[in-house]
């Protein structure tokens, strides 16, 4: 067996994780944000591994 | 990260190959326009950055977990050094801009607790253990590499655990989130950086090379991506929030009661738990870290033809357990190498440092652990 079938694993991965999400949560395009944080004026919200929850 | 010998992309390549790399480029824009189309510009721009992550950190062979390695076993530092420049050169702009736009641009700031020692000091031992940390689990992952490949599920699932938990464990003793900002918090960020990197250089062995072109290309790469991270989510580049949010989806989609976690439950994380993941900065720049890394190992003429190596049992068993522990202890301790080492310190998070110095001691138990799992031939 070679890296083609780990490879193609872990695209299949990214590609259920995003299929199965898509499925529940869709995203809606008419609610984003700004293109760029830096100067928008909006606060940051994202989620982050440093920070306590919100 | 992958450490298969290939013949890299210098050469003519053959017309099908040619093709073969045609269709990644193009790929790469498709899934990246459709993003933007779909979700939003900025989520589009966080995916190709997390591309660019990705094809940084493979293209260059340039990591966080093999340089440390080679810093303690070999005493080589270009690699150390190369993520000290980085942290410096991020720094320069982060920290100015954070104090600039507060409330507009967050650093990865945490507070220093017992739990966040003792979590940095396991993900430094695990992240030796399966050599692959926050990033470099993705990377190589997408690289096809079978070790990271199977800890990356238990890395999230031990991320979306550790967060549980959060509360609990950090109520066992944690100081308020101590920070170095503005003129002088930067002055200080560059001297401690400059003082770890002499220190590297004096225990370096005589003879290595100090910084490699390589290495200082990638750095500023590095640097340069981080930064637009920052300006584009409004946050540092991070790791593991996005993969412990996967499992809370994956969670909840099963049936399973966020509630019982305050973590979980705090109307933050339900909001994100309850909206889609391209939505979500760092579930973004993991997925582009991955699918970075896949494009530069498809890329290389042969990468992907390399034999998978054969493990005996105990190692695929501590890599199930040590991809967990990477996951659960990296949120006890606020970030892995990249939210806590790299983006702490580049934004003036005293917990940062702190992680380094817990981290860095855990390394040395990993590798002495690695050959004795079965990860590789005894030494």
């Amino acid at each position: 067996m070679t890296r083609t079938v780990t490879a193609a694993l872990a695209l299949a991965f990214v590609a259920a994780l995003l299929v199965l999400d898509l499925a529940r949560t869709p995203p809606n395009p008419y609610q984003a944000p700004a293109l760029l944080a830096f100067g928008s004026g909006a606060a940051a919200s994202g989620g982050f591994c440093g920070a306590l929850p919100n | 990260m992958s450490q298969t010998a290939t013949n890299g992309a210098a050469g003519a390549a053959p017309a099908g190959a040619m093709g073969k790399r045609a269709g990644l480029i193009l790929g790469a824009l498709v899934v990246v326009a459709l993003v933007a189309l779909f979700a939003g510009a900025r989520y589009g721009l966080l995916l190709a950055i997390g591309l660019g992550f990705g094809i940084a950190l493979e293209g260059m062979r340039f990591g966080f977990a093999g340089p440390w390695r080679a810093m303690i076993l070999r005493r080589e530092p270009s690699g150390v050094l190369a993520q000290l420049l980085s942290i410096a050169l991020v720094a320069v702009v982060a920290i100015p801009l954070l104090s600039s736009h507060a409330g507009e641009l967050v650093g990865a700031q945490a507070p220093i607790g017992f739990a966040m020692v003792g979590g940095a000091f396991v993900f430094g031992a695990c992240m030796q253990i399966v050599l692959g940390c926050g990033s470099g689990t993705l990377v190589n992952a997408g690289s096809g590499n079978p070790v990271s490949l199977l800890a990356l599920p238990f890395f999230a699932l031990g991320s979306f655990a550790g967060a549980w938990n959060l509360i609990w464990w950090t109520d066992l003793g944690a100081l308020p989130i101590l920070t170095l900002s503005g003129g002088a918090g930067l002055g200080v960020t560059l001297v401690l950086l400059a003082i770890a990197a002499a220190i590297f250089l004096w225990r370096a062995a005589p003879g290595t090379v100090k910084l490699s072109r390589r290495h200082a290309i990638a750095a500023v790469i590095l640097a340069l991506l981080a930064i637009g991270n920052l300006l584009v989510a409004g946050q540092p580049w991070g790791v593991v929030y996005g993969l412990g949010l996967w499992a809370a989806k994956g969670y909840a989609a099963l049936g399973g009661d966020l509630s019982a976690s305050a973590f979980w439950a705090a109307p933050g994380s339900m909001e994100r738990v309850q909206s889609s993941v391209l939505t979500d900065y760092t579930s973004l720049t993991d997925i582009g870290i991955i699918l970075g890394a896949f494009g530069v190992a498809a890329w290389r003429r042969g990468a992907l033809a390399t034999k998978l190596p054969a493990y005996p049992a105990r190692a695929w068993v501590a890599t199930i357990i040590a991809g967990f522990l990477l996951g659960y202890s990296s949120r006890l301790a606020f970030g892995c190498n990249v939210g806590a080492f790299f983006s702490g310190i580049s934004t003036g998070s005293l917990h940062g440092w702190v992680w380094f110095v817990a981290a860095f001691a855990g390394a040395f138990l990993g590798i002495r652990l690695r050959p004795a799992l079965g990860l590789e031939a005894r030494r």
